[in-house]
């Protein structure tokens, strides 16, 4: 049914959007904890969170070239002592789809634990719950739902991301080129309107399935909370 | 058990300076309008806020003093809170928030307790459901037993009923009657109605302003008339002694002043319950009435005489030892000239019997 070359741009999609989301969640949860009280410095730290929404992805993928490229200093550096290679690498891919969907996963959490009625806390203090406990039984399955949005939202926008992927890790079959880029690829060939179509039906079957899911999700944990 | 709390807290344009100690016992009513002050009061109780200055001490623990930077988290006081919107946990059923506090206590009650407490407010057919599948009477009952369970040696009621419409109300009463009389525990029940101190209370700390405006047991405050602008719609609360059951359906109730004639009631002869007498149930005659319906006609003393704005009077009673008010108009009190010293005929339209007598009759050292 698919051909070779299809599937292997379907498993990568897959591969670099679960990897982007893994490596961001805890960092949009552990921000999002942190930027729930007001401190000096706050408004910074937002907008360089939503900067990614703002800017061109192809700007973010220059940037992240600028930084993580092998022959400049973080990526040197990461190269020599950690072995770690994002340059042309399906690890930078995943790299580029987790910083432009940062902001999806960040704001979700940060909504759902606003969300959260402080009563709950208090009461559960009075109950002989420290703060940890507190965090750990209350705080985090109450946002759940949130953590899970952002996640399933997160994925979805990553498995799109085109602009920030191509001018990061270029487009290197098998090991960045994902299926927005393997449609692009298509169409610069002549003749590749017929592979190009197919894939692009690819892409729209695998959105629908993420959203059908994400519906059923959204339903169990809301039925969970009894809302 | 004592509670000594003096505290002053600014807020806004509001400030609370109140002070009181009270001999904790049975329930304990802080009593007042709407921004008197009582929540934050209970909330520096709990350790939720903390106040700018101020001392609070627990059976002679000091859990917070400002002047000398003492400060006991919430968590380690051991008083137990029951909060007005209930505070359920909406990811964990009945049984999960009643296990909350239960596991965490630091001097837990055995299974047996667990049960009994269960049983006690009957939540055996809720454990299952989720608080977002309660009504909200019943989510009241689940808060109160979590806050049991958690083994506090005090528990603090911030305005439990007032989300409730009055038949729900009147549904939960029993349930806090009964742990009143069967639990030692001692409560502060936070309240701006009339009708659940003069139900529930003890003993009231009445609020005004931020304020103490005043302090004593229910049987003498709300027969205050100098109350009557802090306290509407009151009147007399007292003790009375079953004395017999007559052939013609009424009960014949003792109290410290005469008798009262009631309809039939169903608890053996010697058992002491609270009586209330309504300000506005009580007419007042200058002679013995001779042809009235009313079963009950005291022979009172007039003690006070107070005139409110608005078309009424309160006139403050004395029946033997017992307090009461009658509310009448100001052109009765012109028509009629009462004075103090004055002896009339209290002639009682309704009486109200409440089941129980209260944990500071019954159980008192």
């Amino acid at each position: 049914m698919l051909t070779a070359a299809e599937s292997e741009a379907l498993f990568l999609s897959l591969r670099v959007s679960l990897a982007a989301v893994i490596w961001v969640l805890p960092l949009a949860l552990a921000l999002a904890v942190l930027t729930r009280h007001a401190f000096p410095g706050r408004s910074l730290v937002e907008g360089i969170v939503h900067l990614p929404l703002a800017l061109p992805p192809v700007v973010v993928g220059f940037l992240l070239l600028m930084t993580f490229g092998t022959r400049e200093p973080v990526g040197a550096w990461l190269l020599a002592h950690l072995g770690i290679r994002f340059a042309f690498n399906w690890t930078g891919a995943a790299l580029a789809a987790g910083v432009i969907t940062f902001p999806f996963q960040y704001r979700a959490i940060r909504l759902s634990l606003q969300a959260q009625n402080p009563g709950l806390d208090e009461a559960a203090e009075t109950l002989g719950a420290g703060p940890i406990d507190r965090f750990v039984n209350l705080t985090l399955p109450l946002a759940l739902p949130g953590i899970v949005a952002g996640a399933i939202t997160a994925f979805a926008a990553s498995l799109g991301e085109f602009g920030a992927i191509i001018t990061f890790v270029s487009s290197i079959p098998g090991e960045t080129r994902t299926l927005p880029l393997a449609i692009y690829s298509a169409l610069q060939q002549p003749g590749g309107e017929i592979e190009a179509a197919r894939l692009a039906g690819l892409s729209v079957a695998l959105a629908l399935i993420g959203v059908m899911l994400a519906g059923f999700a959204d339903r169990r944990m809301r039925a969970a909370l009894g809302a | 058990m004592t509670i000594e709390v003096a505290l002053r807290h600014t807020q806004g344009r509001f400030t609370l300076d109140a002070a009181f100690e009270v001999k904790l016992g049975g329930i304990t009513a802080l009593f007042g309008p709407s921004g008197a002050g009582k929540t934050t009061i209970v909330n520096a109780i709990a350790g939720l806020i903390r106040p700018q200055s101020g001392r609070i001490a627990i059976d002679g623990e000091v859990v917070l003093d400002t002047a000398t930077g003492v400060f006991i988290p919430a968590g380690l006081r051991r008083t137990g809170c029951v909060f007005q919107d209930a505070r359920l946990f909406p990811h964990l059923s009945v049984e999960n928030n009643l296990r909350f506090g239960w596991r965490r206590a630091r001097v837990r009650a055995d299974l047996a307790q667990f049960s009994e407490i269960v049983e006690l407010l009957g939540l055996s057919p809720l454990l299952a459901r989720k608080p977002a599948r309660l009504s909200g009477g019943e989510k009241s009952r689940v808060a109160l037993g979590r806050a049991l369970l958690a083994s506090p040696r005090l528990l603090l009621l911030d305005e439990p009923l007032s989300a409730l419409d009055a038949a729900r109300k009147a549904d939960i009463f029993p349930y806090l009657e009964r742990l009143r009389d069967l639990h030692r525990l001692p409560m502060i029940y936070v309240t701006h109605s009339t009708e659940e101190v003069s139900r529930l209370a003890d003993q009231i700390i009445v609020l005004q302003d931020g304020r103490v405006a005043g302090h004593g047991t229910v049987f003498e405050l709300l027969s205050d008339p100098a109350l009557g602008a802090l306290v509407p719609s009151h009147g007399a609360v007292f003790p009375a002694r079953i004395l017999e059951h007559r052939g013609d359906g009424l009960t014949v109730l003792a109290f410290d002043g005469g008798v009262l004639l009631v309809p039939h009631l169903d608890r053996l002869a010697g058992t002491t319950l609270r009586v209330r007498l309504r300000a506005d149930d009580i007419m007042l005659a200058c002679e013995a009435p001779r042809a009235v319906s009313a079963n009950n006609v005291l022979p009172a003393q007039i003690v006070s005489v107070l005139a409110r704005h608005g078309a009424h009077a309160d006139i403050g009673l004395r029946c033997g030892n017992v307090k009461l008010v009658a509310r009448i108009t100001r052109s009765s009190l012109e028509r009629l000239g009462f004075a103090g010293g004055q002896h009339v005929f209290a002639i009682v339209k309704s009486v109200t019997v409440d089941p129980q007598l209260g944990a500071s009759q019954d159980h008192a050292p």
